[in-house]
């Protein structure tokens, strides 16, 4: 299958992902948006690390190229996770205080 | 090497070491005792001397200039402890917290001085934000700061999500993450990898803008610096920022070609944006917090210069104005850390009843503003040099030095209140030594006003 494929995909899951954060007005949802656009990036990295390990392949079987792209898919799901718990603990702290995860009622510091 | 270990190192020592040392007093000295190890952990490096000597394949390359921007913002962060330490006590439960919080920043930002592969901008990028969402919302209790931290967070991730897609992107194109991976030149046409590569790039400058608060995504900056608690303010806008632009220097000094003319046209238009909306909102702003707020906004305007292109007056100029930016800010932010009210009449009378301490916000002020005598008058100077030297045309010098005009309005708004008008300042008890710690930053910035050199010898010899 071509890689343009796996590209309009991955961008599609982004744009799902970049709408829901400007559309949805529920801080949760929002935050699922942002893991949404990481886990599309994630997917690309993997199409994109298969085909030029693919390519390589074909010369010299036991090659290595394109596996840092698979690594750094670790990463981002590692970070991600510290993101999450940074994440959610800020949104509870909110929940406290004001008993909605509504980000409409973000407009104090606007005046 | 030696500053990312001993900075993380250091975090973690400080996060239990409240176990240990209930006094309040102790935390703050074993803060700034880690901070001296932290800097000469990174002098010894420059002299050739590892903590543990490994080979990081290509992830991360110690530069001079790296090393020595290194140096510059923990000494910056150390200034900032000295001062501001009684400030963050009074914030949480306990302040050894905020200070392992500090030091992972500082982490964040010794692989953003060193990164040589966009893997370590990624994570050098994350760890200096992710301790930033919790210093904003540090003030629990209070719906300002909660609002920010939310805020700021949503966003800082949003834009985490754009670097990453213009990483992939640019991968796609190259097949590495190294920094210095060699630039596609199309043969016949533009070649799909031009596309990835060019839209890649536009998605890293992007995201890279939003870290460093430019003009099109600088929507969160006023907002979250005015809820954040005001000491941490004072540190999400000089030494992160400061760090901010190091990356971006390393990032597009290095890959800017591949977007061929289009990338002066993309960057002319962001530094006039920025310079736009930061100084023309700021000269409407009531509260002074706000206004230092997109004051900032309008000085990351003239930081970009150094981004323009490769040339010795970048690299000095983004050393000297990100000091001398950050010595005026911190201390600018430690006067109104003592306000009861961030208004400009909360300052009125300031004059006569502290002579000293209007003095110091006065020179926190002038510098800011770059007047002559002062240290932000030479860095201004080397950043329009930087960017004639870049090849930019006369005209953008011409505008910037027009709006640097309009930032003396709302500068001198505030020494006018403290000097000119009558009334009693809004401030609280300031002793004696807080207003000499002051001092010390002020005359800082009149010694680099006059010799800006002295900032630079360390970089070569």
């Amino acid at each position: 299958m071509p890689i343009l494929n796996y590209i309009y995909l991955c961008l599609t899951l982004f744009s799902i992902g970049v709408i829901g954060v400007l559309v949805r007005r529920n801080a949760i949802i929002v935050f699922m948006c942002i893991e949404l656009m990481l886990n599309a990036v994630n997917l690309l990295l993997v199409a994109f690390s298969k085909m030029y390990n693919g390519a390589a392949y074909l010369n010299a079987p036991s090659t290595t190229i394109g596996i840092d792209a698979q690594i750094f898919v670790f990463f981002i799901m590692v970070v991600a996770a510290a993101e999450v718990s940074v994440g959610l603990a800020i949104i509870v702290m909110m929940y406290r205080n004001t008993h909605s995860v509504d980000i409409n009622f973000l407009n104090r510091l606007k005046n | 090497m030696n500053a990312i270990i001993v900075s993380a190192l250091l975090g973690v020592v400080m996060m239990f070491s409240s176990w240990i040392f209930k006094s309040e007093r102790l935390q703050k000295n074993l803060a700034l005792v880690g901070l001296l190890i932290l800097i000469f952990a990174n002098l010894a490096q420059i002299n050739g001397w590892y903590v543990v000597d490994i080979n990081t394949k290509g992830m991360l390359a110690f530069t001079r200039f790296g090393l020595y921007a290194n140096m510059l913002l923990f000494i910056l962060t150390f200034l900032y402890l000295f001062i501001n330490a009684e400030e963050i006590e009074a914030i949480g439960h306990q302040a050894a917290d905020f200070y392992a919080l500090f030091f992972f920043i500082l982490c964040g930002a010794s692989i953003l001085t060193s990164f040589d592969n966009l893997l370590m901008l990624f994570i050098g990028i994350e760890i200096l934000s992710i301790p930033l969402y919790i210093l904003t919302g540090s003030d629990k209790k209070n719906l300002l700061s909660n609002e920010a931290s939310l805020k700021y967070f949503l966003m800082g991730s949003f834009s985490t999500g754009i670097l990453l897609l213009g990483i992939t992107l640019c991968y796609g194109a190259i097949g590495s993450f190294q920094l210095q991976a060699p630039m596609i030149v199309p043969s016949k046409g533009i070649a799909m990898e031009q596309y990835l590569l060019s839209a890649g790039l536009i998605l890293i400058f992007a995201a890279m803008n939003f870290k460093v608060s430019a003009a099109p995504f600088h929507f969160w900056t006023p907002d979250v610096y005015d809820g954040a608690p005001t000491v941490f303010t004072g540190f999400m806008a000089t030494i992160v920022k400061a760090a901010g632009f190091i990356a971006f220097i390393g990032i597009f000094h290095a890959q800017a070609k591949a977007l061929g003319n289009s990338w002066e046209l993309l960057l002319n238009f962001v530094i006039i944006a920025t310079l736009l909306v930061g100084n023309i909102s700021a000269v409407f702003q009531r509260s002074v917090k706000r206004m230092l707020s997109y004051s900032s906004i309008a000085q990351a305007g003239f930081m970009l210069f150094a981004v323009y292109g490769v040339s010795d007056f970048a690299n000095e100029g983004i050393l000297l104005y990100a000091v001398v930016y950050s010595i005026a800010s911190i201390g600018i932010f430690s006067v109104l850390v003592k306000m009861k009210d961030y208004g400009f009449e909360a300052f009125n009378g300031l004059g006569k009843s502290n002579p000293l301490l209007a003095f110091v916000t006065t020179v926190f002020l002038l510098s800011l503003a770059g007047i002559p005598l002062t240290g932000g008058f030479f860095a201004k100077y080397y950043m329009l040099n930087a960017i004639l030297t870049a090849g930019a045309g006369l005209w953008i010098v011409i505008i910037a030095v027009l709006f640097a005009a309009v930032s003396v309005y709302y500068y001198f708004k505030l020494i006018q209140a403290m000097y000119f008008v009558q009334g009693t300042p809004a401030i609280k008890e300031v002793p004696k030594t807080y207003t000499y710690k002051l001092l010390v930053l002020a005359v800082l910035l009149l010694i680099l006003g006059v010799f800006p050199n002295l900032l630079f010898n360390y970089l070569y010899f």
